[in-house]
């Protein structure tokens, strides 16, 4: 640690201002492998327990352990769980990056800081509160090997006494954490303690930051974006899963493998209504999920980005052969392996018409755990209606992250199976063709393998086929064929969830977003009416193909900023696409791709200086 | 079976269906070609094993092989699946489905090069399915590169020769975990039907290679797969005979009963291998990796069943899935847990 070789940085002591409840964000920096998931989740379990609004994101290497990790809690009061820039409140216990980290803060913040770092000798403009770790745990931790594990528990202690949480939360968050080892509970309640009687004794409060019991989080769950897609999978019936690991996706298919094991069980045979599969790759396991879809189960598959890319050719075949099937696509930062821990909306051209020739594929984009479970019910029916694979756009952000949300609503709903022909369907036709528009929607007729039926059988190919599924190389075959698609195309955009929208009917200019950016632009809408008086109309896309309200909206709007967490502004791009010529001109960009989930500040210094303001 | 109708009874197998119910469209492989042959004994087999074709499910890449599924069995199910992934969509299919009979139609590229990982993994899972491979050496659709199984040594017709040696796609199938694997020659009429028969009643991965010289592209005297190649080069293992359960179990006159392995088959139906080999054993999986190296080596074709397990569970068995096929499942048969599930979920999260 070389952090005492310079001269302190800073303008002199901070002058403690107001008291700050409610409003202010904690980062803590350790090393990966650490235990700090614990201690981090703890805290935030604990906070939403006082009834506080409160967000965490984890920051984390693409390491397994040793690397530095960043975990940021925001608490807000009005309810902002967006990323917020400024870290107010910093616990360093990272010896490679506490300097780095220290030097970022805004002045007047605070830092809780491992002793032997001697950060205090960094700036003179913030809050140092030093805590002798090793010397704390020691005693409470009689095991030596277990102290690297509870050593950072110690600071949820500490935090306790600095911004007033209550320790009854705390012991509840920890019983909560460690449900299945009572062992490691107390333990790690023990270091708690002697954390929060440190920091009584030892560390006067100067900094203005604390937490208050609220009233606003009655009623609501704390859960990862991944977890609530695989419960909505689970809801909506899927009885084929198929994946391949790679971050930030196989949490989804780990937390469906446990509830599908707990609730999917027949308890009088033991036998399982599901299968899943680990597959070899990702070229596997989209061939699996479309085999399934094909002879008739609900299938899906969860992947990232390098999946995406891999699963093309199979996805042009679900396209042109019309398979239903589910693909999750937890996006991370790409091109190529990219940043496989960083958050992104990269893949959205990409899915839109992944592989060769002309194709589209249903999008649609969740911003919100509530959503993830819904619409992961929606795309199961929507991908048999459609008889197509369904993309579900989560990023990393939503997928991994923990989220507050209302408790999900069980669905009633019957399934949606589709156009699917049984025997008597057959007979009572007399006649079957499985890619003839009967209804005129762009959506045929369909059997499943093992229909009982000599008229059922047909052959499922990528080549040409015509409307009785034979080959076929005939240029009308071929064309009649591809219009019919088309025609789904438009069958699908009116199938789509709609779009949000809050109009105000004074505001020239609207803002366009999807998925996770709802959480910084809600929160940069007020920072522009707060702080330039300026109103904005505001529309969040759920869905692919676009539904119409879009253009309308961008008609009622002079200037309509749509903002993207990618380079090349592809939301703005496929929206474009679907633009009549002579609103183009209206579209603006904002765009953030630094790997980090997109802030409200961003997004409102871009608008403004865009504006001219 | 017999009736007192005029008209003599139209030739029926066991439910009912007469030979022309299992024939598929006309082949548009080149005259001669083996795979054409490999298609008339899969449609004299199902027939002769009364195989209910609406049960079946033809499967195939993409190659001259992947084709021939429009040849056989018109009321099965088809999909002709990308290139070398034929594999993973049986195996989706069958996750669907496990009542289907699983009927695959892959070629050496399609399984040995582009599909080598997918062919892996199903050998590994042993998934209930019939593998066969149509195994020419050549790529014929794309006019006879070489293939993965080409003979080292072996040349085109251009006279370029192989200098990289041959995937043995039966001892990788051994080693792997498949369950039953087996090398015949389309032109061996009765001994691809006794093997594709009892592949018929087995449980598990049943991988058969069946060198099917290709006429056009690789039927020259410089190819290890030509029609003369083989004739003059194979070794046959073992004489196979296949006796379905449904029939009489009797043993020919001509089999010394000591010259006899009986390998019982799950259905109940028996494999009679008569051994050639010294002291060969088909379950015995090293014997019969050490055996196919051998005559490798010596420059035989080795043809028979080299290894039969019935003792290992199949894929869908270590899935311990419900017997009602998957597809089945539905909002109001397990499918969608009780509101109380969800309830009890959300209390765990809040």
């Amino acid at each position: 640690m070389s952090s005492v070789e310079t001269a302190p940085v800073g303008t002199g002591a901070p002058i403690p201002p107001d008291r700050i409840v409610n409003d202010f964000s904690i980062q803590v920096a350790t090393v990966n492998g650490s235990g700090s998931q614990s201690a981090n989740l703890v805290l935030l379990r604990s906070l939403f327990q006082m009834g506080i609004p409160v967000s965490g994101k984890n920051l984390f290497p693409s390491n397994i352990a040793g690397l530095p990790t960043w975990y940021t809690i925001r608490t807000n009061k009005k309810g902002y769980i967006g990323r917020k820039k400024e870290i107010d409140f910093m616990v360093a216990m990272n010896a490679e990056t506490a300097r780095e980290d220290v030097l970022d803060l805004p002045s007047g913040a605070a830092v809780v800081y491992d002793e032997p770092l001697h950060l205090d000798a960094v700036r003179t403009d913030l809050h140092f509160y030093p805590v002798p770790f090793t010397k704390i745990v020691t005693p409470v931790c009689p095991n030596a090997k277990l102290r690297k594990l509870v050593k950072n528990i110690i600071y949820d202690g500490v935090l306790a006494w600095l911004l007033g949480i209550e320790l009854e939360e705390i012991y509840k968050a920890l019983l909560k954490q460690f449900s299945t080892k009572p062992k490691a509970a107390e333990l790690n309640w023990n270091a708690v303690q002697a954390g929060y009687e440190f920091a009584k004794e030892n560390l006067p409060k100067t900094d203005p930051f604390y937490v208050e019991r609220m009233n606003a989080t009655k009623g609501k769950i704390i859960i990862e974006g991944n977890a609530a897609a695989a419960l909505g999978s689970i809801f909506a019936g899927v009885s084929v899963v198929t994946w391949y690991p790679i971050t930030p996706s196989s949490s989804l298919a780990e937390t469906l493998t446990d509830y599908a094991r707990k609730y999917r069980i027949d308890k009088e045979t033991g036998t399982a209504n599901f299968a899943i599969v680990q597959a070899e790759d990702e070229l596997a396991s989209i061939g699996m999920a479309l085999g399934a879809g094909w002879a008739g189960a609900r299938s899906m598959t969860a992947t990232a980005g390098p999946g995406i890319s891999l699963m093309s050719e199979f996805v042009g075949l679900g396209y042109f052969a019309e398979i239903p099937v589910v693909i999750f696509d937890v996006q991370r930062m790409g091109p190529s392996t990219g940043l496989p821990t960083r958050t992104a909306q990269g893949d959205l051209i990409a899915c839109a018409t992944l592989s060769h020739g002309d194709t589209f594929h249903p999008m649609l984009i969740p911003s919100s755990p509530e959503e993830c479970f819904e619409m992961a019910g929606q795309a199961f029916d929507l991908a048999e209606e459609l008889q197509t694979p369904i993309f579900v756009m989560l990023d990393l952000d939503l997928g991994m992250n923990y989220w507050m949300a209302d408790k999900f609503e069980y669905p009633t709903k019957p399934f949606n199976r589709g156009k699917v022909l049984d025997s008597e369907d057959l007979d009572r036709r007399g006649v079957f063709e499985r890619y003839r528009d009967v209804d005129g929607d762009g959506i045929c007729y369909r059997t499943l393998p093992g229909t009982e039926n000599p008229l059922a059988a047909y052959f499922t190919r990528g080549t040409g086929h015509n409307e009785a599924a034979q080959y076929s190389e005939r240029p009308d075959d071929w064309t009649r064929n591809m219009d019919r698609l088309a025609r789904k195309y438009k069958t699908a955009r009116a199938k789509m969830p709609a779009p949000e929208i809050d109009e105000v009917e004074e505001a020239s200019i609207g803002l366009i977003v999807c998925g996770t950016t709802h959480f910084a632009a809600v929160e940069s809408r007020d920072q522009l009416s707060s702080e330039q008086g300026l109103q904005t109309s505001y529309l969040r896309v759920r869905g692919f193909p676009f539904n119409r309200d879009i253009i309308d909206f961008i008609r009622g709007h002079d200037r309509v900023y749509i903002v993207d967490q990618n380079r090349d502004g592809q939301l703005l791009q496929l929206i474009r696409a679907d633009c009549p010529a002579e609103m183009v001109s209206r579209l603006r960009s904002v765009r953030y791709y630094g790997g980090l989930p997109i802030d409200s500040r961003t997004i409102t210094d871009s608008i403004l200086e865009q504006e001219g303001l | 079976m017999s009736t007192a109708a005029a008209p003599p009874p139209k030739k029926v197998n066991r439910i009912g269906l007469e030979l022309k119910q299992y024939r598929g469209l006309k082949t548009t492989l080149c005259a001669g070609c083996g795979h054409n042959s490999i298609s008339e004994r899969i449609i004299e087999c199902c027939f002769e094993m009364g195989i209910d074709p609406q049960r079946v499910i033809k499967l195939s890449g993409i190659g001259c092989s992947s084709k021939s599924p429009a040849y056989f069995l018109n009321t099965s199910h088809a999909f002709n699946a990308v290139h070398g992934r034929m594999p993973s969509v049986a195996t989706g299919a069958m996750l669907a489905n496990h009542k289907l009979i699983a009927l695959g139609v892959t070629g050496d590229g399609d399984s040995a090069s582009i599909g080598i990982g997918q062919f892996v993994h199903l050998m590994r899972r042993n998934l209930p399915i019939i593998y066969v491979i149509e195994d020419n050496g050549c790529y014929g659709l794309t006019k006879g590169q070489f293939s993965a199984t080409a003979d080292l040594g072996s040349t085109l017709k251009t006279g370029v020769a192989n200098d990289l040696p041959p995937i043995d796609t039966c001892a990788l199938a051994i080693e792997l975990g498949a369950t039953f694997v087996a090398r015949s020659f389309s032109g061996d009429k009765k001994q691809l039907q006794s093997i594709l028969k009892a592949g018929l009643s087995h449980h598990g991965t049943v991988m058969i290679d069946v060198i099917s010289p290709c006429v056009t592209f690789n039927d020259h005297s410089g190819s290890t797969k030509s029609y003369s190649y083989v004739r003059d080069h194979r070794h046959d293992l073992n004489a196979v005979d296949f006796v379905p359960f449904f029939d009489e179990i009797h043993v020919e006159d001509e089999i010394e009963p000591g010259e006899l392995r009986e390998v019982t088959l799950h259905d109940g139906s028996t494999l009679l291998l008569k051994k050639i080999e010294e002291g060969y054993d088909p379950s015995d999986m090293m014997a019969a990796v050490k055996t196919l190296h051998e005559h490798a080596q010596r420059g035989q074709v080795l043809t028979g069943v080299f290894y039969v397990n019935t003792e290992k569970s199949d894929f869908i068995e270590l899935l311990n899935l419900t017997d009602a096929p998957l597809w089945q499942v539905s909002e109001s048969n397990g499918g969608r847990p009780q509101e109380s599930a969800l309830a009890e979920i959300m209390e765990e999260l809040s």
